[in-house]
């Protein structure tokens, strides 16, 4: 058995003549809470669809739970849940008809997975599924989602629109399915904040081109941020020569604040070069590291990879 | 008071070091007893609404350092403390400790004087029996 819960081996799209998802390769591990990240219209929902046979790729391969995208089999989509961004319900359905309209596709079904997260969204079981707010239709998909418990779990933007009370309930319900060791997340999502709660790892799709896929903590070790100062308007230059690594740099009256990936010695010394009298690192948090990782000015080289490499996962303690 | 942490999300420091430097400092303020098992990966997970591979490496690292560990079947607890690092290296942290202590009352515009007294006040509301716990007797080498 493979050790990845979703291979892709340079994934590529085009809509008409436009290249919305460009040679993705990457590695996603067995057992990983999995963050897919990336402004909008920069391709994950493309990748998802490739991922999950939906939608043929121009070039490339991907399996899911070791096997061909092209060709799963009923079997091997029973085990793998997918919740679109759309919710697609039966609106004349109760809650609980939803439930017992869709155990009859599963082989395993999971009755007390079902009701507690519809419990935990505070969901009437008689409520017609087409009364239901954003957040509760959200709660509903989910549970239906998690209810023939799925080896692999793919949620497609679950926390858009939702209060943040639902959020939180969709953050618990996530940690909840870890409690399968094998079990694999793969999630998109814009909220950061969530993401740096519950995701081991990352990548990052950026304009269909993947940029980083690596965990939270390689990322947030790679990118730097320092202030160089000037000792004057006089000697600070007005532009910043090519550094290696350089994402980000903007000019304040005599200082220069520049992020970087993955610095190196070299890095510090072209600013030094410059006639900076001190270097500073300042501290970078995740979403400062994430705007500093997608802005528009920086380079667009780099791939940080330690899926391969991981560490142990599920160390019980 | 048991172990009571709170993260952040959004902060500079990684929420396996809040949860690193939360620990150690309810440990060495007496918070948590000796005896007192520390929840276990998956309830502190749970209620922190964290990844438990977050929690599982930040207790591993606290055993690793010494101040935690683990009792086969019964879960984490506050380590018996036997000293794991060299004098050197235990010189070496503190003095990291206090040189970042004494810039940042430098940046903050506080005098010596005031540092020195903040310092004092924190040493007080340590458990002392805490504080004159064989730390730097036994296993050191």
């Amino acid at each position: 058995m493979t050790s990845a819960a979703i291979e892709a081996n340079g994934l590529t799209a085009y809509f008409g003549s436009r290249k919305v998802v460009d040679e993705l390769t990457m590695v996603v591990p067995r057992g990983s809470v999995f963050a897919f990240l990336g402004r909008n219209g920069s391709g994950k929902t493309t990748t998802i669809r490739m991922l999950l046979g939906l939608l043929e790729p121009a070039r490339g391969t991907s399996s899911v739970l070791g096997v061909d995208s092209k060709h799963l089999s009923d079997d091997v989509r029973a085990r793998v849940g997918y919740m679109s961004e759309s919710h697609s319900l039966y609106e004349w359905m109760s809650v609980r008809q939803c439930g017992e309209f869709q155990s009859r596709f599963y082989s395993r079904w999971n009755g007390r997975v079902f009701d507690s997260i519809v419990g935990h969204f505070h969901l009437d079981p008689r409520a017609k599924a087409g009364q239901l707010s954003r957040g509760e239709r959200a709660g509903l998909s989910l549970a239906i989602t998690l209810a023939p418990e799925p080896d692999l779990l793919i949620l497609d933007d679950p926390a858009i629109g939702l209060d943040p009370v639902a959020r939180r309930s969709l953050l618990e319900s996530m940690i909840y399915v870890t409690r399968g060791a094998d079990r694999t997340i793969f999630f998109s999502s814009h909220l950061l904040d969530d993401v740096e709660r519950v995701a081991d790892y990352i990548a990052i799709l950026d304009r269909s081109v993947l940029r980083a896929c690596c965990s939270v903590d390689t990322f947030r070790a790679s990118v730097h941020r320092y202030a160089a100062h000037f000792g004057s308007a006089s000697t600070i230059p007005s532009q910043l020569p090519p550094i290696r690594g350089l994402l980000h740099g903007r000019r304040s009256a005599n200082d220069w604040l520049v992020t970087i990936a993955a610095p190196s010695n070299d890095t510090l010394e072209s600013l030094r070069v410059l006639g900076a009298a001190s270097v500073e690192e300042l501290p970078v948090d995740f979403t400062d590291a994430m705007i500093g990782y997608l802005g528009d000015r920086g380079e667009h080289a780099f791939f940080l990879d330690d899926t391969a490499a991981r560490d142990s996962f599920g160390v019980s303690v | 008071m048991p172990l009571t942490i709170s993260i952040l999300t959004g902060s500079t420091l990684s929420i396996h070091r809040q949860i690193v430097e939360q620990v150690c400092a309810a440990v060495f303020s007496g918070r948590v007893k000796d005896d007192e098992p520390l929840p276990s990966v998956r309830a502190l997970a749970e209620q922190l609404v964290i990844n438990p591979n977050t929690v599982a490496r930040a207790y591993a690292e606290l055993a690793r350092e010494g101040v935690l560990e683990s009792r086969p079947g019964k879960g984490m607890f506050v380590s018996q403390r036997r000293q794991i690092y060299s004098a050197r290296e235990r010189a070496r942290r503190m003095d990291q400790a206090v040189a970042s202590l004494v810039s940042e009352g430098f940046m903050l515009g506080f005098s010596p004087d005031e540092v020195i007294e903040m310092v004092a006040a924190k040493m007080r509301h340590a458990d002392s029996r805490k504080w004159s716990n064989p730390f730097h007797k036994g296993g050191a080498r």
